[in-house]
């Protein structure tokens, strides 16, 4: 699969990591080269410096021809911004979105977009661990 | 009508000053402390400190009987959100988010938001203007009917200088309300004004057919 991933921070970077040892073809794209330290050691994906808000840099990352487009930005509203461009502009297939607050995220799901919710999953999961 | 303004900037505030002084009823979102503070001490209690992309704040504010919400954030991303959230939460009638990026006005337009104001596209139109390629400036835009108020000067080049508005089928659904000539001043055009180079024209058209349009009045 061609993946284009927006945000290389940790999860953005693990994420990479992850698909590219899978054999995808990943395309990671952050505001701030400073950011692609967090990729892995011997990560074989591209790296662009890039604003995933703007149709021109999504063109330069592949937007046209990926298969799946990943926003793990740490805006909420940043994420859901891009990941309707993908969607509805570029007619990604699959369009995946990070987005914190549960009540945008379950909206966001309503209106066709795959969403996750880190605080809802998080705090489920922490809540498991806790047990009792 | 009750106008909720999500941003409390320059612009928001701005906007909430003259539309409290046309009675209307109006509340402003904002973040920031010191700006609340700022617009709080200036227009009365008008503002909220809060997010206006959050579901609960717009609760608060009584988004349900809001006529509109404009969102004037310096985000497009925030501006969309706080749109969205109105319209699929709460069902405002009238969403109007400011942009900054161009491209994003087609992607908003798609996602339901009824008016998007880009100040690029302002700015540009008007140098454009200027300029001898003689584009359409985009004045007023009426969604809900599918047509575009333009302005558009007529080129030295175009076929319709020396013609009659009534002899030339300028264009289906196109309609010239308004002729302004360099030494004739504004006239209300019939269908025996003669278009002359350099007139300023003033044209209700179909949305999409711009291009068509442009194309015939400059000679481009």
């Amino acid at each position: 699969m061609n993946v284009i991933i927006m945000g290389c921070g940790r999860v953005g970077a693990h994420l990479a990591g992850m698909l590219d040892k899978e054999g995808h073809k990943v395309t990671i794209l952050d505001i701030d080269s400073y950011s692609f330290r967090r990729l892995p050691p011997g990560f074989g994906g591209q790296a662009l410096v890039g604003n995933g808000t703007d149709e021109e840099a999504l063109i330069k990352a592949g937007i046209q021809k990926a298969d799946v487009f990943v926003a793990v930005t740490q805006g909420d509203n940043r994420n859901v911004l891009a990941a309707q461009i993908a969607k509805h502009i570029f007619n990604v297939p699959k369009v995946v979105c990070r987005i914190y607050d549960p009540i945008r995220q379950e909206m966001y799901q309503e209106l066709g977009i795959l969403t996750t919710s880190p605080t809802k999953t998080g705090s489920q999961a922490l809540r498991e661990a806790i047990g009792g | 009508m009750y106008i909720i303004i999500a941003g409390g900037g320059e612009v928001g505030y701005y906007l909430a000053r003259m539309l409290l002084s046309e009675k209307h009823e109006i509340l402003v979102i904002e973040k920031d402390p010191k700006r609340c503070q700022l617009i709080a001490e200036d227009l009365g209690d008008v503002v909220l400190r809060g997010d206006a992309c959050e579901a609960r704040t717009l609760e608060e504010v009584g988004t349900g009987r809001a006529d509109m919400l404009i969102a004037v954030t310096s985000d497009d991303e925030d501006n969309l959100v706080a749109c969205q959230v109105a319209k699929h939460k709460f069902r405002v009638a009238h969403t109007v988010a400011r942009i900054k990026n161009p491209r994003h006005k087609k992607l908003f337009e798609k996602l339901g938001i009824d008016a998007t104001v880009c100040s690029t596209e302002l700015i540009l139109a008007h140098i454009e203007q200027d300029l001898p390629s003689h584009p359409l400036v985009p004045l007023l835009k009426m969604r809900a009917r599918g047509l575009e108020i333009v302005e558009v000067k007529v080129a030295p080049d175009s076929k319709m200088v020396g013609k009659k508005l009534g002899d030339f089928h300028l264009l289906p659904n196109s309609l010239v309300c308004l002729v302004v000539g360099k030494r004739k001043g504004p006239q209300i055009p019939t269908k025996d004004t003669v278009l002359e180079a350099e007139d300023e024209i003033v044209c209700v058209t179909e949305a999409g057919s711009e291009e068509k349009l442009r194309s015939i009045l400059t000679g481009l």
